[in-house]
């Protein structure tokens, strides 16, 4: 029996990072801690490195390759290209914050850069096993990154929480997959998306394996009631860890949420679409609440990533092209902005001091007033505020829920979005009328503080082009469509 | 009933068995045995289903090496075991409740219809000669071989992660440099003194 040599050349961005972290792993074993800072280059290049490979590889139609395993459309592409970004800012980020607590090593870089790989694994994954292996690939690496930092109970305590629920999470995910494939007799999204054409849409097995792979899915949001871990995750992780965590990945579940349930079981809509209503009602009155009675950024962080991920479920329960592609717009800009927030946590934090109260953001005017305008563009944009990116994701998602004939539910998240705003504008007020406890100005290395500008303004500058970006989204959910 | 059917219901008992004294056994060294019961018994089932291969494999694997690492470990902790059942009773009347009541609406939903006995027509007797180990090989890498590199990089990553985890270069860990001993002299580690000879008292 003699098989065809699959087609390596779409895999490119995937076989590159994979290799150079592979290289890394080996260079930094001869480094002194001194020079660990190629270590950070190699990582910073392999991921531009790998965003010229995909924007070189990039065609207009949808290739398979791997006996239709992977799929490289316009969807995979966008979200690698925004994963690529988001991951590079999150590491510039980082590196003065791990060097000061002494884990300034490889296995940071390493960890996040398979995890890179298994992100891009989910997002061009075209086959439950590949969708499957690139979310444990990306959450092996997470569970370990989460308690990296060894010595701290409450790091260790964090991974432990994290990983007994994800392996629960992927066991019900597989679950449902076991029974959508006893069902429809194929593991191939595109085959599967076929035979349930064939079946009736209130087939009680099909809506039973539906059931386990929302769970899963959900579980892997982080949308109430399957949110307890994001909060002591998000707050037990070292904060270089929660800037990678509460990022990259989010797109990654995106990916999981188009690739299974649009791609897939989009005959199932019916079903699910009643599923996602609830979840991200749910969602976004628990966590825009709850996080109004943290006095902890990191957790109040993770609550308002709850709201955010079950907004972002609204753009999918409208069911319609349009509501996908401002799904994948609200999400990218969520990174975005959620980069923003923890980078400033981060760019806060120093040496043996973590900056995780709200207070500790008390009278930054007073402190670098340039930071505290970065700070307040951030959070005007996760509340809502025009002009900012925020306030147009928010304000396209609802434009689809509208448009599904659901005015009650936009109704419902207008004011959601309301009472969350209260816990931005709580930030801000402390920044800007509240007096410092704590005089000293902002340090932080040159580039960082370049970076993060770039991340904060590119939310407010960037307004002219939002159509652009908006027809991009377009274009990456048409692709779907028509492979 | 014919002997095959026997044989299917007797493993299932005993893995099912095995497998709900691992998680009520009190002693975890009895606990990880039952596992390795239950291994047997999942093994002798997937025999049934013509799937040597994987029926080796799990004993090979997970019986040889797993469950021998696990013993090792389960008897170098020292387990608080009271700590460790704490709670245990306290959650079971509920947790069992929800378990119960989860395990009846499957069989219900699954029990019936496109799952059922009659809708899985036996498949035709295979040849005497064929071989299940070459036919996975012959999948495994062709038809699934992207799945299959990208599960390698998930044990590559379990190793970095481990690793990563778990070793600690002690400060004051003694180990020695043989570059440095081979280049010793006799001047580095035998001091002559000279001293006068001294006299009786």
């Amino acid at each position: 029996m003699t098989a065809a040599m699959p087609n390596f050349l779409p895999v490119a961005p995937e076989i590159f990072v994979f290799s150079m972290a592979c290289v890394i792993l080996l260079v930094d074993l001869f480094l002194s801690d001194a020079r660990r800072g190629v270590t950070y280059l190699l990582t910073q290049l392999t991921l531009i490195g790998a965003a010229v490979l995909t924007v070189k590889g990039m065609s207009a139609a949808a290739v398979m390759t791997f006996n239709g395993m992977f799929v490289g459309d316009a969807l995979a592409n966008v979200l690698k290209l925004a994963i690529y970004g988001v991951t590079f800012f999150g590491f510039a980020y980082s590196r003065d914050y791990l060097r000061e607590r002494g884990m300034y090593r490889g296995e940071y870089f390493v960890l996040g850069l398979f995890g890179v790989v298994g992100m891009m694994v989910m997002a061009s994954a075209s086959h439950f096993l590949t969708l499957y292996l690139g979310l444990e690939l990306l959450s092996l690496c997470v569970y370990a990154m989460v308690a990296l930092q060894r010595d701290s109970g409450q790091s260790t305590e964090a991974a432990m929480k994290y990983f007994v629920l994800g392996a629960m999470a992927s066991g019900l995910l597989l679950y449902g997959m076991s029974m959508l494939y006893g069902m429809t007799g194929s593991l191939e999204i595109s085959a599967v998306r076929k035979a349930i054409e064939g079946l009736s849409a209130d087939n009680v097995i099909l809506v039973f394996g539906l059931v386990f792979v929302v769970v899963g899915i959900a579980f892997k949001l982080g949308a109430v009631p399957f949110h307890m871990w994001v909060p002591d995750v998000y707050h037990g992780a070292p904060t270089a860890v929660t800037v990678y965590l509460g990022t990259a990945p989010k797109l990654a579940a995106f990916a999981l949420v188009m690739r299974l349930l649009v791609g897939g079981l989009e005959g199932l809509a019916v079903s699910w679409q009643s599923m996602l209503i609830i979840l991200a009602i749910l969602s976004m009155a628990a966590g825009n609440v709850i996080a109004i009675a943290q006095d902890n950024i990191k957790r109040m962080l993770a609550y308002s990533s709850i709201s955010h991920m079950g907004f972002f479920l609204l753009g999918i329960v409208s069911v319609s092209q349009n509501g996908y592609s401002s799904a994948l717009f609200y999400v990218v800009v969520y990174a975005v902005m959620s980069l923003g927030a923890f980078g400033m946590v981060i760019l806060l934090s120093r040496a043996g001091f973590e900056a995780e109260r709200l207070d500790d953001f008390k009278g930054l005017n007073q402190r670098s007033p340039w930071h505290a305008f970065l700070m307040l563009l951030v959070m005007i944009s996760m509340a809502g505020v025009p002009p900012t990116f925020g306030f147009y994701a928010k304000l396209l998602v609802i434009q689809s829920v509208i448009n599904a004939g659901m005015i009650w539910l936009a109704i419902v998240a207008v004011l959601l979005a309301v009472i969350g705003a209260f816990y931005y504008l709580r930030v801000i007020k402390l920044m800007y009328f509240d007096d410092a406890d704590d005089k000293a100005p902002l340090g932080g290395p040159a580039d960082v503080r370049v970076l993060m500008g770039i991340n904060a303004l590119a939310l407010v500058l960037l307004i002219p082009w939002v159509g652009v970006l908006m027809e991009v989204c377009r274009a990456a959910i048409r692709a779907l469509a028509v492979a | 009933m014919d002997f095959k059917q026997l044989a299917f219901y007797f493993f299932a008992a005993v893995l099912v068995f095995a497998a709900s004294m691992v998680i009520t056994v009190r002693n975890p060294v009895r606990a990880a045995l039952f596992l390795v019961l239950a291994f047997f018994s999942a093994a002798a089932v997937w025999m049934q289903l013509h799937a040597e291969f994987l029926s080796i494999t799990l004993v090979l694997v997970y019986v040889g090496a797993v469950m021998v690492l696990f013993l090792f470990v389960v008897m170098m902790l020292d387990i608080n075991l009271v700590r460790l059942r704490e709670g245990f009773g306290e959650y079971l009347p509920i947790g069992g409740l929800v378990a119960v009541l989860l395990v009846l609406e499957m069989a219900i939903v699954l029990g019936s219809g496109p799952f059922g006995i009659e809708q899985m027509p036996e498949p035709a007797p295979l040849p005497a000669d064929y071989s299940n180990t070459r036919a996975l090989g012959r999948v495994l890498y062709t038809q699934y071989l992207y799945p299959f590199e990208i599960a390698a990089l998930i044990l590559l990553v379990a190793i970095v992660a481990a690793i990563a985890l778990t070793m600690r270069r002690r400060k004051d860990s003694k180990y020695q440099n043989p570059g440095k001993q081979i280049q010793v002299q006799r001047g580095d580690r035998v001091r002559l003194v000279k001293m006068r000879a001294e006299k009786k008292s």
